[in-house]
């Protein structure tokens, strides 16, 4: 099958495959990483969805916002739910009970059914090798049971679990980098991406399903919600935080690191932190400490990252 | 007529699975069930099923992908003990509420702590208000015939419901016994093709598996599970009275023995079932008349079919082998609950016995016996709940 052209005029055209009328907040990231990835695509494609906010807001009794088959089992396990729907469809086409339509397998999870509760079962599905894709909507907290902290959670954050207090600053750990450790499983595609570029998402979509077995996507989610963040602003902060490096566009394709997008000027952190209350206590007097140490960590992520593709000469 | 071999109960029921050749299995090793699943990867090896085997990373993930499976639309099938049992149980929940006809040997294992591999009912007792069918066998021919059935029973168009078919860890799953196969074609035959009911992977209808429901609606799907759940025990007989005649090997909902004249009774399940046999026979000799119930079906529970066969004796022991700590053994709760119907209410005691594998021997049998004797001439109970077979 050829790719589809990704024309802004052409796409508009084609056929939604998650429908209007969902329930997710307004202005929230995930249904647009969600529309944005199923556009991409012409192919036929069945998903697995962890319990979150996605899929509480996603098919609520008779109502579906899915047009394309869609099924939630529980929180931690997308990943081996998938694996079984892709067994069967490839058990069913080996004994010719069924025709091979070269349909594609997604599982959606947020940030903790994936980083979290999800990573034995994701790491597990990897390994294994089923052919499917994982995408994590990333919005750095479980925000469907009200913003409580995950390990995908900001140095610094102020979240329910882990508020600003007087002794403690928010959250006191940096994140996990779950992009490499995916890497690390050494599965033929591994990419990050962000709905702000959304011709680079739709291209690592696009890229990954011409490849057979597991693949990885991160896709940063901006919440407003949990980021108290203006609630149009999702596509703008999703931006910043790849402008700012602290969400780097990247693949590894076959263990080859390309960077790919980057930003024209590596903007200071606190251009991303600013517009966000859960990171408002950073910016008190007394707290600069705070905002060194996450402008350090996203530095030292950003040259690793970027020693790492010049390595592969991928830069 | 079948082939006659010696084979154990884990044995029997991979060969019943390689006979039946679902199109997908995900499971994980956990003793007694793991020579269950180590067998029948041997015959997917050897490309003699064409079964998607799926070596999952736990428990967990081996009910979710079977659930997945499930849905996808195929036949699913895997096995599992104890700890692994436990691990599922969020997930066994979610296979019967979704109505997905999965069938799962459960090879009866103690739970933790502390840690012990060998046989009681603890594993399926916890399990036993999750939605699905339970079926309990006495020996490897019940563990493989009920597996037979149970493909058939679990997907029965009219209910839908998944099923575990239990034996008991060890002396069941690894006791090399006289078990009679059925032959291939006829278990194919048996079986029947696979119908699958709102695939998800019929792209041209796509459907939207495990929604959000709320208070407006959650207690009515409670309710049509309950109902399915009460045409279970028709759909578990005529499937049956078609094994009957295909093999000539009766099951019912539950087995008497001795019982049509007993004043006395004992209600046990799976292999301790043999043992009191055999005591009740020495007993039938001495005159007394005894007699022994030993449930198969036991989710859903036949209360009233219990009731009826039950309800001309004076005093019931029922042997747990299994506690609700704090509580009546499981098995007792039921038969009390079934009790709670008759006219005539007997006396009733239970005994726990054999947790972690412990021995059943025919002295627990014949000091319960003696017991009822006495219950049933005295009309005095002493101990309702008590342990037996306990070293002091
Ligand atoms: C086993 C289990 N533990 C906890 C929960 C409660 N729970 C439901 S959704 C959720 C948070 C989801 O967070 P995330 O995966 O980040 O997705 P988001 O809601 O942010 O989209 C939690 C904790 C659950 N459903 N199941």
């Amino acid at each position: 099958m050829t790719t589809k052209a990704l024309k802004l005029k052409e796409l508009a055209k084609g056929e939604d495959r998650f429908a209007h009328g969902h329930r997710m907040c307004a202005g929230c990231g995930a249904p647009i990483v969600v529309k944005q990835v199923l556009m991409a695509t012409d192919y036929p494609i069945i998903a697995a969805n962890a319990t979150g906010c996605l899929e509480v807001s996603s098919c609520i009794q008779q109502f579906t916002a899915w047009k394309i088959p869609w099924m939630h089992s529980a929180f931690e396990n997308a990943a081996a739910t998938i694996s079984g729907i892709e067994a069967m469809y490839r058990s069913l086409v080996k004994q010719g009970k069924l025709e091979d339509k070269n349909v594609k397998f997604i599982a959606f999870g947020g940030d903790g059914g994936t980083y979290d509760i999800g990573f034995q079962a994701l790491s597990g599905a990897m390994e294994r090798g089923h052919d499917m894709m994982y995408i994590c909507y990333d919005n750095g907290a479980y925000m469907n049971t009200g913003i409580q902290r995950s390990s995908a959670t900001p140095f610094g954050a102020d979240t329910t679990t882990c508020p600003a207090g007087d002794v403690i600053p928010g959250k006191l750990q940096n994140r996990k980098d779950l992009t490499r450790i995916m890497a690390a499983h050494g599965i033929p595609y591994v990419a990050q991406a962000s709905p702000a570029n959304w011709m680079d998402l739709m291209k690592k979509v696009q890229k990954a399903f011409e490849i057979k077995g597991p693949k990885f996507m991160n896709v940063i989610a901006p919440c407003n919600r949990g980021w108290r963040s203006r609630t149009d602003d999702a596509i703008a902060l999703a931006k910043l935080a790849f402008e700012t490096c602290y969400w780097p566009l990247y693949e590894i394709e076959n263990g080859i690191t390309k960077i790919t997008a980057k930003p024209k000027e590596k903007k200071p952190l606190v251009d991303f932190l600013k517009p966000q209350g859960r990171f408002k206590h950073m910016f008190a007097p007394g707290n600069e400490y705070l905002l060194e140490q996450a402008q350090a960590y996203v530095d030292a992520q950003w040259e690793r990252l970027q020693k790492e593709a010049a390595f592969w000469g991928e830069e | 007529m079948g082939k006659i071999v010696a084979v154990t109960g884990n044995e029997a029921c991979a060969y019943a699975l390689k006979q039946i050749n679902p199109d997908v299995c995900a499971a994980y090793p956990i003793t007694p069930a793991t020579d269950l699943m180590q067998r029948f990867s041997g015959y997917v090896s050897n490309g003699q099923v064409d079964t998607e085997l799926v070596l999952v990373e736990s428990e967990h993930s081996a009910m979710s992908a079977c659930i997945g499976a499930a849905a996808a639309g195929g036949r699913v099938a895997t096995a599992t003990s104890s700890q692994g049992l436990a691990l599922m149980w969020e997930m066994l929940y979610i296979a019967a509420g979704t109505r997905l006809p999965i069938v799962m040997p459960l090879v009866n294992r103690a739970l933790s702590a502390p840690l012990n591999i060998h046989g009681d009912h603890s594993d399926g007792m916890g399990a036993r208000d999750t939605g699905w069918i339970q079926i309990y066998s006495e020996n490897a021919q019940e563990a493989y015939d009920n597996l037979v059935q149970s493909f058939r029973i679990a997907e029965h168009l009219e209910i839908r419901v998944p099923a575990m078919v239990c034996m008991d860890g060890f002396i069941v799953s690894h006791s090399i016994e006289r078990v009679e196969y059925i032959d291939d074609a006829d278990v194919k035959n048996f079986v029947g093709k696979f119908q699958a009911v709102h695939p998800l992977l019929d792209l041209e209808h796509p459907k939207s598996y495990g929604p959000l429901i709320l208070t407006d609606l959650y207690h009515e799907y409670k309710r049509a599970q309950h109902e399915v759940m009460t045409k279970v025990p028709g759909v578990v007989l005529e499937v049956a009275a078609e094994f009957e005649k295909m093999t000539g090997r009766k099951y019912g909902l539950f087995e008497e023995y001795r019982l049509e004249d007993a004043e006395i009774a004992i209600v046990v399940m799976s292999s301790a079932a043999g043992t009191t046999k055999d005591i009740i026979d020495q007993y039938r000799e001495k005159g007394v008349k005894v007699g022994l119930l030993k449930p198969r079906m036991f989710r859903p529970f036949p209360f009233t079919q219990i009731a009826e066969a039950l309800k001309h004796v004076n005093a019931i022991a029922v042997l747990d082998r299994a506690d609700s700590f704090g509580g009546y053994g499981p098995l007792f709760s039921e038969i009390a609950g079934a009790v709670m119907s008759m006219d005539h209410k007997p006396a009733m005691i239970n005994k726990i016995f054999g947790l972690g594998g412990r021995d059943y021997l025919p002295e627990q049998a014949e000091q319960v016996i003696n017991e009822l004797i006495k219950i049933s001439e005295t009309g005095k109970v002493g101990a309702i709940k008590e342990y037996i077979g306990v070293r002091e």
